[in-house]
Formats: C-alpha cells, sequence, structure tokens
C-alpha cells in the first residue's frame, strides 16, 4: 500500500460516524493532503453496522482498507471495534468509545455479547475513551463523535487550530463553541493517557 | 472554483450540469440515487423520478430526440427494467447528448445481485465510460454528452459503490452554453418497425467501427508504464486498487470499458511478460481482451470471483499474504439492519408471522420483514416480484391445502412495476391477499417522492395519485385501508383477506408514514415490574425492546423508543407503560 494513511470509522448506523468522517476529511484537505472518503449508504444506515474509510496522503490510491495495513480504527462502539480489529496494522492505534450498543439478536436473545469485549481490546492496546462524557462535560451529549476526533488527533499532529476552523465550517453555529470544547477535552485525554 | 471533495454521484451530476444537460430522469437505487438528487439542484435543470428506469430511459430518448441534452442514472438492476428501450435507443441513436448512469454493486452492499454493467453495454452496443474517481466522474461524463452527439448513440457512464459514494477532490468547471438542437421529423431514424430498424442496424455496425477506431486514440484509456514484467488490465474503482496492490506493474487503465481498442491492448501486451486482467467479480474484461486475440495470464493464487476487491486481496491473487494482523475474535454477535423503532411495516410482518402465511416480498426497507425474529418473508426477487410471484404461488398450489398467500409491497415499488402484476392477476380471476405498504415515501434510498405521495423531485406541484382508487378501478372488490399501528386492526384485516375471501383477489392497503419522515416522538414507554419474562415484546424485533440475558425481563431504551406504543399491545400483563405527556417537557431524554 501507499505512503497514505488509512482511518477505518466504525460504529452502528446513526451513531454519527458519517460526520466525523466528513470531518476529518475536512481536516486533512486542509492540512494540504489529498482525501479520499468511502462510505455505504443504504441497508446499513437501518441501526446496522457501518464503516467509513478516510485515507490521506500526498497521493492516495485506493479508497478502502485491508486487513492489517489500517493506521487507525476509530469505533464508536466496543463490539464494532472487535469486529474490525483484524484491519488494525501492527502498532496502529486503536481508539474505541467505552460504549457498547446490543445488536438486535442480543436484544431479542438470539444471540449474546463477546466475551470479555473490554479486556480484549486493552489486550489489543486500544485507548478507551469517555466520549459520552466528554461531550456532556462540553455541554452537548451530542459532540461526542467530536470528542473522539480530538484524542484521534494526537496521532494526526494537523494541529488544533485547524481543527476548530474545520469544526466551526461545518457544525450548526449554535453548537461550535460545545464541539470546540469536546475537541480539547478528547485531546487533553489522548496525551494525558 | 476551488477544489472541493466530491462524491463520484455528485461529481457525475456536475459534470452533466457543466455539459449543458438541462433535463434529467431517473428512479432511485443505491448506489445511483444522489446523482439525480444533486443534479436537481442545479440552477436551469429540469429533474424528475420516474416511475421505473424503463419510463426514465424512454422519457430521456424523447427529451433527446427533440434536441435537450438528457442524464438519466439508476442502479445496476434498474438497466435491467431499462433495458428495452437501451437496446434500440442503441439503433436510433440521439440528437441532444443522452447520458445513461448504472451505478453497480459488488458486494451487494444494498442490491438483490452483484451483476456488471459491462455486459449491457456490449450486449446493446452502447459505449461506456468507467471512472476511477470523482475527478474522472466530472470530466468523463462532461465530455460524454458532445461524444454521445458525435457519435449519435447515447453514451452510458458505468460506476460502483466505491466511485459513487467515495469523496476524492474535484476542480469543478464552468457550464457551457449549449444550445438545444432543432427537432426534425425523420421516421427513418425514430420509426424503429422493421423497413427502417433494418438500415439503422447497418448504421449502428458503421458506428461500431467508428467506436472502435475511436477507441484506439481514446484519451480515457491510458498506459502507465513501469515495469515490463507484469501487465495489468483494469479500469473503475478497481485501478485505485490495482496501483496500491501492485506497484511496479505496468497498467493499462481502461476509460472505454466498450469498445474495447484492439490494437492498443495487443501492443500493451506485447511491451509485458505477462499481462492479467483485474476486475470485480465479473469476467467481463477478461473474456473481452481474451477476444481480442490478447493472451491473459492465470493468476498465480487465487482472485475472488465474488464481492468487492481490495490491494490486499489483489495481492493475495499474486502470492504475496496479508501482514501479520489479530483476529476478531469468533463469538462477536452479527449486527444486521433492522426496520426502525416504530416503523409502519412492523406488525404487518409480526401477524403475517402469526398466521404462517407464504409471503412473497418485494424491494424496500421492509425485506427486513425477512429476519428473526420476525421472519415471515418467503421470498424476495427484484422489483414488483412480489405480487407477480404471489399470483404464481396461487396457480401451483390451487387444489392443496395451503397455508395463506400473501403478497407485501411497497408504494413506490408498486408503482414502479407493481401495478402490472396486479393486473396479470386481476385479467386472469387470480386470487390472494396484496398488502401494499403504503408508509408515503420511498424510504430505502432516503425517502423520496413517488406518484402515492405526490411529492416530486424539485418540489414541483403534483397530484397524488389515489392508491385505492386505482386499485378499484382494477376492479377488485376487497379493497380496504387499514392503520398499521392498530395490532387488532392489521390481525382482522388479514384474517377477513385469507379466510373469509380465501377465494378472491383481495389488496390491503396499510397506511401510516415512515418514521423518518416527521422524526416525531410521542412520550415514550417502559416496562414496569408486572414483566413476566415471556418474551412476546420481544418477538417484534424493535431495536428499542430488549430482554434480559439472565431474567428475561424485558427493557425498553428510552432514548430510542418514539412511542408508537406497538409492543404495549403484545403484552398479556399490562407491563408497558407509556409515560405521561407532562414528564417529556424540559429534556426528559
Amino acid at each position: 500500500m501507499s505512503a497514505a494513511k488509512t482511518v477505518l470509522l466504525c460504529g452502528v448506523g446513526g451513531q454519527g460516524t458519517i460526520l466525523a468522517a466528513d470531518l476529518l476529511a475536512r481536516a486533512a484537505l486542509a492540512a494540504g493532503f489529498e482525501v479520499k472518503v468511502s462510505e455505504i449508504h443504504g441497508m446499513a444506515q437501518r441501526g446496522g453496522a457501518v464503516t467509513t474509510v478516510v485515507r490521506y496522503g500526498e497521493s492516495v490510491g485506493t479508497m478502502v482498507a485491508d486487513l492489517g495495513e489500517t493506521d487507525c480504527i476509530v469505533s464508536f462502539e466496543t463490539t464494532e471495534a472487535l469486529r474490525n480489529i483484524g484491519f488494525l496494522k501492527s502498532g496502529g492505534y486503536l481508539l474505541v468509545a467505552d460504549e457498547t450498543i446490543k445488536p438486535l439478536p442480543v436484544a431479542c436473545g438470539r444471540a449474546s455479547m463477546p466475551a470479555n469485549a473490554r479486556q480484549k481490546l486493552e489486550d489489543a492496546g486500544a485507548v478507551l475513551i469517555p466520549a459520552h462524557d466528554l461531550a456532556v462535560e462540553a455541554g452537548n451529549a451530542k459532540c461526542e463523535n467530536v470528542a473522539i476526533l480530538g484524542a484521534l488527533e494526537s496521532q494526526l499532529g494537523f494541529g488544533a487550530d485547524l481543527w476548530q476552523e474545520v469544526i466551526a465550517g461545518r457544525v450548526p453555529q449554535k453548537t461550535i463553541e460545545a464541539n470546540c470544547k469536546a475537541f480539547d477535552l478528547g485531546l487533553a485525554f489522548a496525551n494525558q493517557g | 472554483m476551488s477544489v472541493q471533495l466530491m462524491s463520484g454521484n455528485e461529481a457525475i451530476a456536475r459534470g452533466a450540469w457543466e455539459a449543458g444537460c438541462t433535463i434529467g430522469v431517473a428512479y432511485p437505487g443505491t448506489p445511483s440515487t444522489e446523482t439525480m438528487e444533486s443534479f436537481a439542484t442545479y440552477e436551469g435543470v429540469y429533474a424528475e423520478w420516474c416511475t421505473n428506469e424503463k419510463v426514465a430511459v424512454e422519457v430521456g430518448v424523447g427529451a433527446s430526440a427533440a434536441g435537450a441534452r438528457v442524464l438519466s442514472t439508476m442502479k445496476h438492476v434498474g438497466v435491467n427494467v431499462a433495458a428495452d428501450p437501451l437496446f434500440t435507443a442503441a439503433y436510433t441513436g440521439v440528437n441532444g447528448g443522452f447520458v445513461i448512469l448504472a451505478a453497480d454493486d459488488p458486494g451487494m452492499y444494498s442490491s438483490q445481485n452483484e451483476q456488471d454493467s459491462h455486459f449491457y453495454a456490449a450486449a446493446s452496443h452502447t459505449p461506456m465510460l468507467d471512472p476511477s474517481d470523482s475527478s474522472e466522474a466530472l470530466a468523463f461524463t462532461r465530455s460524454a454528452f458532445e461524444l454521445s452527439e458525435r457519435f449519435d448513440v447515447p453514451f452510458m457512464i458505468r460506476s460502483t459503490v466505491r466511485v459513487s459514494h467515495t469523496k476524492t477532490p474535484v476542480e469543478a468547471g464552468e457550464k457551457i452554453n449549449y444550445e438545444p438542437k432543432p427537432y426534425e421529423k425523420n421516421a427513418a431514424k425514430w420509426v424503429m418497425m422493421p423497413a427502417f430498424a433494418k438500415p439503422r442496424r447497418k448504421v449502428q455496425l458503421q458506428r461500431i467501427r467508428d467506436l472502435e477506431e475511436w477507441a484506439e486514440e481514446c484519451p480515457f484509456n491510458r498506459i502507465e508504464k513501469k515495469g515490463s514484467e507484469v501487465g495489468i488490465v483494469c479500469g473503475g474503482a478497481v485501478y485505485q486498487h490495482v496501483v496500491d496492490a501492485l506497484p511496479d506493474a505496468s497498467v493499462f487503465k481502461v476509460g472505454l470499458s466498450w469498445p474495447l481498442p484492439k490494437q492498443a491492448l495487443n501492443d500493451f501486451a506485447n511491451s509485458v511478460d505477462a499481462l492479467f486482467v483485474v476486475e470485480e467479480g465479473s469476467e467481463y474484461l477478461t473474456k473481452q481482451v481474451a477476444s481480442l486475440g490478447v493472451n491473459v495470464s492465470e493468476f498465480p493464487a487465487e482472485l475472488p470471483r465474488d464481492g468487492e476487491l481490495s490491494p490486499g486481496l489483489i495481492k493475495r491473487a499474486f502470492g504475496i499474504d496479508a501482514p501479520e494482523h489479530m483476529d476478531s475474535p469468533d463469538d462477536v454477535p452479527g449486527r444486521p439492519p433492522a426496520l426502525c423503532a416504530g416503523c409502519p411495516h412492523r406488525l404487518v410482518f409480526k401477524e403475517l408471522s402469526r398466521i404462517k402465511a407464504i409471503v412473497t416480498g418485494d424491494i424496500g426497507c421492509y425485506t427486513l420483514g425477512a429476519l428473526p425474529p420476525l421472519a415471515s418473508m418467503d421470498t424476495c426477487i427484484d422489483m414488483g416480484a412480489s405480487v407477480s410471484m404471489s399470483h404464481g404461488f396461487e396457480l401451483a398450489l390451487a387444489g392443496r391445502d395451503h397455508a395463506p398467500i400473501v403478497a407485501v409491497i411497497g408504494d413506490s415499488t408498486f408503482g414502479h412495476s407493481g401495478l402490472s402484476s396486479l393486473i396479470t392477476t386481476v385479467y386472469n380471476k387470480g386470487a390472494g391477499t396484496v398488502c401494499i405498504l403504503d408508509n408515503r415515501t420511498t424510504a430505502m434510498t432516503g425517502r423520496q417522492g413517488n406518484p402515492f405521495n405526490g411529492v416530486t423531485l424539485q418540489n414541483r406541484e403534483s397530484r397524488e395519485l389515489d392508491l385505492v382508487g386505482l386499485v378499484s378501478a382494477l376492479g377488485i372488490q376487497n379493497v380496504t385501508v387499514v392503520n398499521p399501528h392498530d395490532a387488532k386492526a392489521v390481525r382482522n384485516a388479514l384474517k377477513v383477506a385469507t379466510k373469509e375471501q380465501a377465494d378472491d383477489l383481495s389488496v390491503i392497503v396499510f397506511k401510516a408514514p415512515c418514521v423518518l419522515l416527521h422524526r416525531e416522538r410521542k412520550p415514550y414507554f417502559f416496562v414496569n415490574g408486572d414483566c413476566r419474562s415471556c418474551g412476546q415484546c420481544t418477538t417484534l424485533g424493535c431495536p428499542a425492546l430488549s430482554k434480559d440475558a439472565d431474567t428475561g425481563l424485558a427493557a425498553i431504551d428510552s432514548a430510542m423508543c418514539i412511542g408508537c406504543g406497538q409492543c404495549a399491545q403484545y403484552c398479556g400483563f399490562g407491563a408497558i407503560e407509556q409515560i405521561p405527556a407532562s414528564s417529556m417537557n424540559g429534556g426528559a431524554r
């Protein structure tokens, strides 16, 4: 694979992975990179598992992620992190929102949740981020995805100023402050960790 | 205009607009849908949803004949529906440029098959362009209109989900000043009866020779010369995977996928030790290239014949292993999509499951009624097939004991092709029950308008078709409209139709808007202390409902519950209650 960086964002339909991917792509573009963002629409929107891939670099070929070749996995949910863990490259960054959503087969008693999910993620070197708490602290629970992007920035180095500008240009006016604060809290969390 | 991120679909729309295309016709279908939605937002264009893809292409041929530049967009299976006019439009040719997008879905993210639209281009003798990213999608589409006029034939753009739904940087251009062509009556060109079609076939054959000659110099094909050991022929999104997977290989990038340039491909093949064709879930390109006398080599290892490709899968075919990686644990449960909380389709499937009906299904959100725990669908093939297949079931099971046969079809799908199926049943005095799930929108593809909700693509004034009046006018006596959120009403309507009217044809219109249309939330429901762990409520498959793995006690996620009250009707113990409306205020959620 080329030197382009691959970030795979995954979660459950409706969690805001597409907005997060869009913000990430805009930030990479603002940082002067070529960018590709690959989304899957359709059936996946009805509460199913979703993945979006963002690739950026001097030049970008493929728009998909491959087993063992993904630089960063950003999961909005613990089970989805386990589902996609095979994509992570050796030494890659695994960022997981500390949140678990039962899939429907589990909710109606036809399947079980994976055993020791948190432990397995910790063993895999995952950074578990209390994204919900950080968003609430920032003043808006819906800013969870931006708090996660803040933590991801610890691996990207685009610069907080660039991010603030990208966020302000994309989210609704009245949520700019909370989103920017959520970003800062996420970044601070990752840097402490 | 500065560089901006655009999806392939948005770029195709932009390219069409820049080329002076003023008319857009389509039926929505993933992954093509946003193309027409985006085109509709440009100034000075007319765009509409048609009842189906055949109609769309025919409207397009008419508008082209009259001198306008026209864009028609559809998903791969839509091309099947449009195939009839497509094959003959490749005889008549065009007046104003006519471009048709076929968006394929290898990997079947949102489709019933993964057919390759290239075969339609070759079979119908319609030239086809394969962009690899949004920048090419814009450029190819923009050129396709002029080429369509130059060669007097519609041009197809072939995309896949990874081109249509990938955003890449695009430098948009300016709109050209296109002067619509004058219309001149010319029966020999436009009336395809044998006397005129035979000479048009000769015209077509000459055009194919012209296109083959142009293909040799076509600027959309490109050779990227690197090493001389391995040469790869590929196009579309697969090209992007190839350049990452095999950085040392020389590449013949196919931009014009039909017709292929015989001489250029043979020259390329002769410049490398071994030539391979890499394509996704298809043999189109491999066989076409081989038919030009090129020796196509076998992969050292296997390249998957189904699903999407990735750089990794291409590397595997050349014997390069995946890097070391962790494996996903075996016990990760699946997360299939589900009908939304409050979906008006849910109780229809619950009740069909109770009466153990044979349910012929159709294409839309409601196909999810096939999944557990509802699991109440027997078949799903293509748009409109629910109604015609139920007629087939009735014919084959006549005179034998059988479960009630019920067709389930959405409002938009009924308009697409269910109506002609229903006419067949009426005409032949067939029996059975047809349920039209009228959720007032085309939900699956993102809530587009359709003839039965009277909403049009550009919010122009419309006429909302009277579904009940239409069905009644066919001569069907048993037509009822039922609120699908009312379990007793649903049960009763199905009972009457499948028992009392078992020997007759019945239509039940289950009418209630899709929950995503208004996103209106009523006070949510909760499970009180009377729950006896019977599990009845969780057989509804509502994402807001769950049962505890140990105690079996039910619970409702208040953040997901929209207050539809469907589940409360199935609780025999009064354990599901609604919070008072007063407690909704002040951010109760």
